[in-house]
Parts: C-alpha cells; structure tokens; sequence
C-alpha cells in the first residue's frame, strides 16, 4: 500500500507537516552524521504534499532518487508509519533505514532503488499492471534532475508516452545540482519540460516548494502526466542552498543548530503571512 | 525450439497474469501467441533495460511477465535492471534469450552468448534452464509459470537425431549407457552428438548425462555411481569454463568428496582463429562438435 485516506487540503496544515518533517530530517541527519541533505530538502515538499495530501491506499509511489531516502522516511514518521526508534537507527549498523530505501521491513516501500534510472520504469510496470488488470489508483514517481543523464530514463519515457499510461504521474525535482557540478554545466537537458511535450507528455511546470501549486498539479488525473518540480537544493537552509558540498557533508553542531533556527524562523515567517 | 517454446506459451495464454514483453524479436515465429495474448503481448521496443525494469513493476503488481529477446540481450545489456529490480526483490520475471551459445553463428561476437547463465547464477536466487530438445520446453514453460523467483531460459535449436526420442524432461537424464567415462552436457549440442558416441565400442562409451537446470540440485546416485566406477569426468557446453555447468559440477562434487582424479572441460573458448562461421563452426574450434566431444572421452593416452 502506498498511503492512508489523503488529508483535506489546507495550507497551513502542509506548511505546518512539511516544517516538523524538515526539522526531523535535520535532526536525523545530524544524530546519524549523514550527509546527502540537499536532495531531500528539494524532494521534501513534493514527498509531504504527495503523502498526505494525495496518495489513496490503491495508489502507488516510487522514489526513483533514492539518494532522498531520508525525505521519505520522515514522510512516512511523518504519518505515523515509521517510529522514533527507526529513525533514531539511520545509517546505524542494524538498521531498517538504509541510505537508499530498503528491500524489505517498509510496505510503503515497494521498490528498493538507489541505482539511478530505475525508479521510472519500475512505475511504468506497476502503471501498466493496473491497466492489464484494470485496477483503480495512480502511480506517482520522483525522479532527480540529474538523473535524466540515464539512458534507461529516455527508455521508460518512450514506452509510458507510446502506451498513452494515463495513470501515471513523474516528476523531476528539478533542483539544477547533480553529483559533481550543475546540471546546466555537466550534462545540459533544460528546458526539460519541453523535452518531456516532444515526446507527447502533457508537463506541468511548478515551484516544487509552493505546497498549493503541487497540491493543485499531483491531482490531475490524466496523463501520462509530468511535473516538472523547480526546487532548491539545500532548501530551507541558508547555508546549503544551490551548494553542491551539501549533497554529501553532514553538518556540525553550530551547522546543525543554525540550520534548525533557520528552518524554525521561516515557519514563522510563513505563518505570519 | 522458438516454435515449441511459442506453442507451449500459447496454451498458458487464458492465465490472466501472464503477460509476454518482447525486445522487438519474434517475426515469424512470437505470432500466435501475440495473437493467443491480444493486449498482453508488449513489444517493448529496442530497449532492453527498460523492458526487465517494466517487467519487474509487472511482477511487483502481481503479473507474471516474461520478458525475450537475443540471448546476450536479454542478460548483459540489462544486468543491473536483473539484479537490482528483479533478483534483489524476488520477483518472479522470466528471462528468455533465444540463441544461446554460438547461436547465431556468423552474426558475430555482439549476437554470441557465451556467459550468460554463469553470469545470471551469480544473482541471488536466479535459476537457469538450458533445454536441449524442443519437446522440453512443454514441460518447462508450465512450471516457470508457476515459480516464486527469478528465472532465466536458454533456447537453441533442438539437434536430437532422426527417430530417437528424447526422455521426458528431468533436470537430470541419463542418454546413453556405456562403461567409459561419465560425460555430463548441458545444451542442445549433446544431441549432435550422440550418434557418434552411441558408436563408441561399450567399454569406451561414455555414460552420458544431460543437465538442464543451474544451479544444480542434488546429484543423482546412480551418476555418483558411475563416477565412482570410472572415475572420470567429461563436461561439456557452449559457454565460457567461468560460472558454467563444468565448475558447478566439480564444486559440487568436491564438496561432496566425491570429485574423481580426473576432469576435462570441454567449453566455450571465445574467438580463437579470429574468424567467424556458422555455430558448428565456432563449436570445432572449440572442440565442442561431435569429433571434439568423442575425443574428449576417449581414454587418456598411457604415458610412456
Ligand atoms: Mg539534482
């Protein structure tokens, strides 16, 4: 199963869920002394908007950028389907909570990736299974930016558009960061919304992390359907924005205790306004 | 054995789950089961990577997908979609590769597949097939269809002689009865094959075992036995010595203490002259045709 009944939509409520995630994700992150933050604090928004306020139990979702294993599992502690305790173990000898979402001990999770350029493919087979047996729901999918780098991407990309999946829903996080340098200077694709309409790809362009605007694009039912996310690597964090180091440093203490006023300081600002 | 293969697939075609993906192969042979499948049957187009990942979302929801293509398509272009997506979450997705060995002959080295079960079996719980003759694949493709893992099927063209008829399909069968070595094959080319050994004078023919599922299970008595008696041993297959039926077996049987004093191999040796032929021909380079295998099980020379 992918998710629980989707709450009602407010957004105070998602800027209220998304705030507390991303305060744990920090905590996680800096108790474990795990790098990797920038990728998930572009994907966070998109995993609390898709979990709470989307995912029906018939629904299926598969992260396809593993690397942001850690946005996910504070999602889903997030729903009350990880524990305290699980979190407290990642990256710890012992743990369910691998860097990169794990084989089996997590329902939610039904695709253990890590490898890039799987992840779409992947729900294109679980699309096209519920076509075959004609079963309700959706599948959604994240993919990175970066990753688009993959051939076996452009592979499923071809096969989702011919099949006309019309019960599928990708998205890129589109933070414009990849392993060692912008996406712009190590392997170009933008604009890859447009590259995504050349194949026949209805694609909707959204800031990945205005809460209502994702809301409004992860309910279109149609498709197949892209959602091409602008986002900020390191987002929330003064300190890791658009910085590649933080795809891979943990923080330190003053790091860590700075990140969290940020993060604290800007929930604030959001609730004033 | 692509016709028998067809036709064992179509008679599992009102399974609702069954579900065929190919990698833009099968003209004149996949079409009554493209047919027999109407919407369950997927060219997945030239793109092999993303036909086994698509394979394993299938399976992941419930389906039972096979997924064909040319032998060294099917397992090297797409090794990491087998392991990641499809062994490491124990999916039961069937990989097919017409053409094992030198199959296809003077299309070349990229068409040839000369690792591909001994690279699969490395994957966990990744089961390989090597039917030798075209009446195996009715028994094979019904259970394939109903088992829990991961699964690969090598196919070549079945070269049983004229008027003999196989034994019904066991992992194991015993062909041929003699007083020499034990001989043990796996594939189609133990069929050319017989003949010639069948001629061998009693004493110097071979007993001959045919192997067509990897990883071995439990080895036969009555093979042990022979073994024990002529205490020597004769593999032979068109793959490469690395991960194929030839170590299996000795590993097996070392660690059952049961190895004989000796061992030939006889296996797939690349490209030695360089040059390129038909399958027969790539076989006698290698020693694999029926003059190499009789020699292999002729008795070692006495020294002098
Ligand atoms: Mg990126």
């Amino acid at each position: 199963m992918a998710g629980m009944t989707p709450l009602v939509w407010s957004a105070d409520k998602a800027a209220a869920i998304s705030q507390q995630a991303r305060l744990r994700l920090l905590r996680m992150h800096y108790e474990s002394k795990v790098g990797h933050l920038g990728g998930n604090l572009s994907a966070l928004d998109i995993l609390i908007s898709l979990y709470h306020f989307r995912l029906k139990p018939e629904d299926r979702f598969v992260l396809a950028k593993g690397h942001s294993a850690g946005a996910l599992y504070v999602t889903l502690w997030s729903l009350g389907l990880l524990r305290e305790e699980d979190l407290r173990q990642f990256h710890r000898d012992g743990t369910r909570l691998s860097g990169h979402p794990p084989l089996r001990g997590i329902p939610e999770i039904v695709f253990a990736t890590g490898s890039l350029g799987h992840g779409l493919g992947l729900a294109v087979g679980l699309a096209l299974g519920k076509k075959l047996r004609g079963e309700p729901g959706r599948v959604f999918c994240l993919t990175s930016d970066g990753e688009w780098n993959e051939g076996s991407c452009w592979e499923a990309l071809i096969f989702l558009a011919h099949r006309r999946l019309d019960n599928l829903t990708f998205l890129v996080d589109l933070n414009g960061m990849q392993g060692f340098g912008a996406t712009r200077e190590v392997a170009n694709l933008e604009p890859l919304a447009e590259k995504f309409r050349c194949f026949g790809v209805e694609t909707l362009e959204v800031d990945g992390h205005d809460m209502a605007a994702l809301h409004g694009a992860l309910h279109k039912e149609d498709g197949p359907l892209a959602i091409v996310a602008r986002t900020v690597k390191g987002f929330g964090v003064s300190f890791m924005e658009h910085r590649m180091a933080w795809h891979y440093l943990p923080m330190s203490e003053e790091q860590y205790l700075q990140a969290v006023r940020e993060v604290r300081e800007c929930g604030r600002l959001s609730a004033a306004r | 054995m692509r016709q028998a293969f067809c036709s064992a697939l179509t008679a599992q075609a009102s399974r609702p789950e069954f579900v065929f993906l190919s990698g833009d192969l099968g003209f004149k042979a996949l079409e009554p089961l493209q047919e027999a499948l109407g919407p369950r049957f997927l060219n997945a187009g030239v793109s092999e990577q993303n036909m086994v990942t698509v394979a394993a979302g299938l399976a992941r929801g419930g389906m039972r997908p096979w997924a064909y293509s040319i032998a060294p398509f099917i397992y090297a272009r797409p090794f990491e979609q087998i392991r990641n997506d499809v062994c490491f979450h124990e999916l039961p997705v069937i990989l097919v590769g017409n053409g094992g060995g030198y199959g296809y002959g003077v299309m070349g080295s990229s068409h040839h597949a000369l690792e591909d079960y001994g690279s699969l079996l490395t994957l966990p719980g990744m089961r390989a097939l090597v039917p030798a003759f075209d009446a195996d694949l009715a028994a094979i493709v019904p259970s394939l269809m109903q088992c829990g893992g991961p699964a690969y099927l090598r196919l070549g063209l079945s070269e049983e002689p004229k008027g003999w008829t196989p034994p019904a399909y066991a992992p194991w069968r015993k062909l041929l009865d003699g007083k020499g070595p034990a001989l043990v094959a796996a594939g189609p080319l133990i069929g050319a094959a017989l003949p010639a050994l069948a001629a061998m004078e009693e004493k110097l023919r071979p007993e001959v075992w045919l192997v067509s599922e990897l990883p071995l299970a439990r080895l036969p008595e009555e093979f042990l036995e022979s073994l024990r008696r002529s205490r020597r041993l004769v593999v032979v297959e068109e793959h490469s010595a690395h991960g194929g039926l030839g170590q299996s077996l000795a590993y097996s049987l070392a660690r059952a203490g049961e190895m004989p004093p000796s061992f030939a191999h006889r296996h797939a040796m690349g490209y030695l002259s360089g040059l390129y032929g038909s399958q027969k021909y790539h076989r006698a380079e290698c020693g694999l045709d029926p003059a190499g295998i009789v020699a292999a099980v002729a008795p070692p020379v006495a020294p002098l």
